[in-house]
């Protein structure tokens, strides 16, 4: 479950704010009077809610999903018990909140993980259960994505990816949970506390997944630092890994003047050249970088100039769309092609990746190209041609029965071979008449394709519409 | 040079008291422990020169034995800086994944065999461990063989640290003999109280004498074994011949079972000292 929507915005005066304001009479305030004002209480929850701890849930979330359980209790008197709605349940789709400290927030920087006992009343796998979401920045949030319950009582382990940040964290437990195979479950939750195992060792953080990734873009682009990381080697010898907010990185730019990136991972591009953003996690060196290979200012395809009302526009920004189902089925299970669509000062554009077909649908309803005959786009390959490049654009109609496939379909093949005109770094305008094709009136479907082994495999679309001249 | 043991028979025999004393004040907690009562260095390595270490003071072992060391271990044990390498007053033996001569992995193993060999004594090293699963350091005795004629396990081994890549705080002390060795040999484990032996030095320690081995990591003694712990029937083999001393950092075998590929590499035992008393 991913939703996690702000409901509880409201905003209590913590006592800790109130005297660092008194400090404040006497000198400038300093970190350091900050941090010392914070409890270091480690737990969170034992027998019942620790001081200051408040419960929230998930606006969309089953608000009752969660009680204190006296009956079932891994140690002392109670234990925390969720329970994960069925689906359908008009109470809440799914099971998820945040346990926040509302007296200020608490100093975790001497622990080095949260620990908790746990069971399920079936064996479970939670979507998402951490710590250090706080439904305000949620800096420093993390999760253990897909933690795997049994129906005996466990201790779990979710690591801290950096206790010096956690000076001040209100962000005390949050999980979200839905139902498996549509059923709902109980699970429970006991000595919920932060600890100083000492066996937490071995950090390996990493960003976007450790993989080094080189992307070509443009002054202006903005590109988040995704899929960022921390593993840790547990003292039972598990290696564990956690999804750790930006907070906990400090990113940066091999060439700053070529794009900068900002504390939550974000990289805007200022200039043309080359950079690499690479991030760190306490001192640990993050596996995995973006190399950004900025070609300048982003040209922009050229602005069609034909009568609005001779077009039936499937993407552009110029006209008005007719509905689209997809702009990438993802067929499987042979598609290989990703979409990377981005936008530049409110213009869109399409952008396949690993590209090896895709197909663009608009068959609700389709269109009725009869007086319309021909096939207009725009078409972008950065970098370089491939020498073998060879493109094929099919245009498909669905007959009478207006789906995709059955007996009545009719299709048009445009080939687009490789010549001076097609060029890279450029815009290049393609058009194709189809009047070739024997009824147009019930168009759903465009499918680009590369043919005969070609290895073109990025390129940007805009302006694809059908037109009459 | 030469460093035959010096005891005499008589101040063993008060050593032993004493430490006898002491083990049944170990299951005290508030009392504090007499960890080590032989305090006069009689051999050392402290790993001050930097390069390989020492050939005064260790052999290597070369190759992959028979049958991995008698253990299935898959790797290949050389004497490349790669593999051995004294460097800012540690020993670094490195564990490298690389196709070497047959072999998928390369280490190294040093011994003090033929150089430094003593019947008792205290024997302690301050180690660094690596971590993963499939790697298997030790720090370890074995006795002479007398030119081939005894065979182990009759020559006796004394295990004073082994340790298993995938479980970081656990330390392992043994002895094999005939009628307990392999799978039968007499151990204890020590689990170190909240920490890891791959994050920090540790010093793993055995005091041996006549009729006993006691076992200790850093300041906490954790077992004694006496001829009174061997099964029935069998030999005491640690009151006559002499021992040498072993370093090595084994990858896969049936100790620890082969690396995965979570196992992260190179991997590297880093030795402070090792240090002989008596």
């Amino acid at each position: 479950m991913k939703t996690t929507k702000k409901l509880f915005s409201k905003i209590t005066t913590p006592l800790a704010l109130l005297i660092l304001v008194n400090l404040g009479c006497e000198r400038d305030i300093s970190d350091e009077a900050v941090q010392a004002t914070f409890s270091t209480n480690q737990t969170v929850f034992s027998d019942s809610f620790s001081a200051g701890l408040e419960y929230y849930p998930f606006a969309d979330s089953k608000f009752e999903a969660f009680s204190v359980d006296t009956e079932v209790k891994y140690q002392g008197t109670a234990s925390m018990r969720f329970d994960v709605p069925n689906e359908g349940d008009r109470n809440g789709a799914y099971a998820g909140a945040i346990f926040r400290d509302d007296n200020g927030g608490r100093d975790l920087s001497k622990y080095d993980a949260l620990t908790f006992w746990a069971k399920a009343s079936k064996a479970a796998t939670i979507n998402d259960i951490g710590f250090g979401q706080d439904f305000g920045q949620n800096k420093f949030q993390v999760s253990k994505r897909a933690l795997r319950l049994t129906t005996n009582w466990v201790k779990y382990t979710i690591p801290i990816p950096d206790a010096s940040k956690l000076k001040q964290e209100k962000g005390m437990f949050w999980y979200a949970e839905g139902p498996e195979n549509g059923d709902g479950y109980s699970f429970w939750i006991d000595e919920l506390k932060f600890e100083k195992l000492g066996t937490i060792a071995q950090p390996r953080p990493s960003i976007l997944n450790g993989d080094n990734i080189s992307v070509n873009t443009f002054i202006g682009v903005n590109i988040n630092i995704a899929d960022l990381n921390q593993t840790f080697n547990l003292g039972t010898g598990e290696d564990i890994s956690i999804s750790s907010a930006p907070g906990y990185f400090v990113f940066s730019s091999s060439n700053p003047s070529v794009a900068s990136v900002s504390e939550t991972g974000v990289v805007e591009i200022l200039s043309a050249g080359n950079t690499v953003i690479t991030a760190t996690l306490g001192g640990v060196e993050a596996k995995g970088s973006l190399t950004i290979n900025s070609v300048g200012s982003f040209v922009f395809a050229p602005t069609p100039t034909r009568d609005p009302n001779n077009v039936v526009s499937i993407f552009s920004d110029h006209y008005t769309n007719t509905p689209v189902d997809f702009f990438n089925g993802y067929w499987q299970p042979y598609q290989t092609t990703q979409s990377a669509d981005f936008s530049i000062l409110g213009d869109n554009f399409l952008n396949y990746t690993n590209f090896n077909f895709v197909g663009i649908q608009f068959a609700n309803p389709t269109v009725n190209l009869t007086d319309k005959p021909n096939l207009h786009f725009n078409m972008y390959i950065p970098n370089s041609v491939p020498s073998n490049f060879d493109f094929l654009v099919t245009v498909v109609d669905f007959g009478p029965d207006r789906v995709n496939g059955g007996t009545d379909d009719t299709r048009q093949q445009l080939f687009v071979r490789r010549s001076p005109s097609i060029v890279a770094d450029r815009w290049i305008t393609v058009e194709f008449s189809l009047s070739a094709m024997p009824t147009r009136s019930n168009v759903g479907l465009i499918i680009f394709e590369n043919i005969n082994f070609s290895l073109l495999r990025n390129f940007y679309l805009d302006n694809i519409y059908f037109y009459k001249n | 040079m030469n460093f035959k043991n010096q005891f005499s028979i008589k101040s063993l025999t008060k050593y032993s008291l004493l430490l006898g004393l002491f083990i049944s004040y170990s299951c005290s907690e508030n009392e504090s422990q007499t960890v080590t009562t032989m305090n006069e260095i009689v051999w050392a390595d402290e790993f001050l020169i930097n390069g390989k270490p020492d050939t005064n003071n260790w052999n290597f072992d070369i190759g992959t034995g028979q049958n991995g060391w008698g253990n299935n271990e898959l790797q290949y044990y050389t004497d490349r800086l790669q593999n051995i390498e004294v460097k800012n007053g540690m020993l670094h033996i490195k564990a490298v994944k690389e196709p070497y001569l047959g072999s998928s992995y390369t280490s190294a193993k040093i011994t003090t065999k033929g150089i430094f060999e003593q019947k008792y004594g205290r024997y302690e090293a301050k180690i660094k461990l690596p971590w993963g699963q499939g790697l298997w350091p030790a720090f370890w005795l074995l006795g002479d063989d007398s030119n081939g004629t005894v065979i182990w396990p009759q020559i006796g081994e004394i295990d004073i640290m082994e340790y298993r890549g995938q479980q970081p705080t656990i330390t392992h002390g043994s002895i094999h003999g005939p009628g307990y060795s392999a799978g039968e040999a007499i151990t204890k484990s020590y689990t170190l109280p909240n920490d890891r032996f791959d994050t920090g030095f540790h010093i793993f320690g055995i005091e041996w004498g006549p009729n006993y081995i006691n076992y200790y990591v850093d300041d906490v003694l954790y077992n004694q074994i006496t001829p009174s712990d061997l099964p029935k029937g069998t030999e005491w083999v640690f009151n006559d011949n002499n021992f040498y001393i072993i370093l090595n950092l084994a990858v896969g075998g049936s100790f620890v079972g082969s690396p995965n590929t979570q196992t992260v590499f190179p991997q590297e035992m880093i030795v402070d000292y090792v240090r002989v008393y008596k």
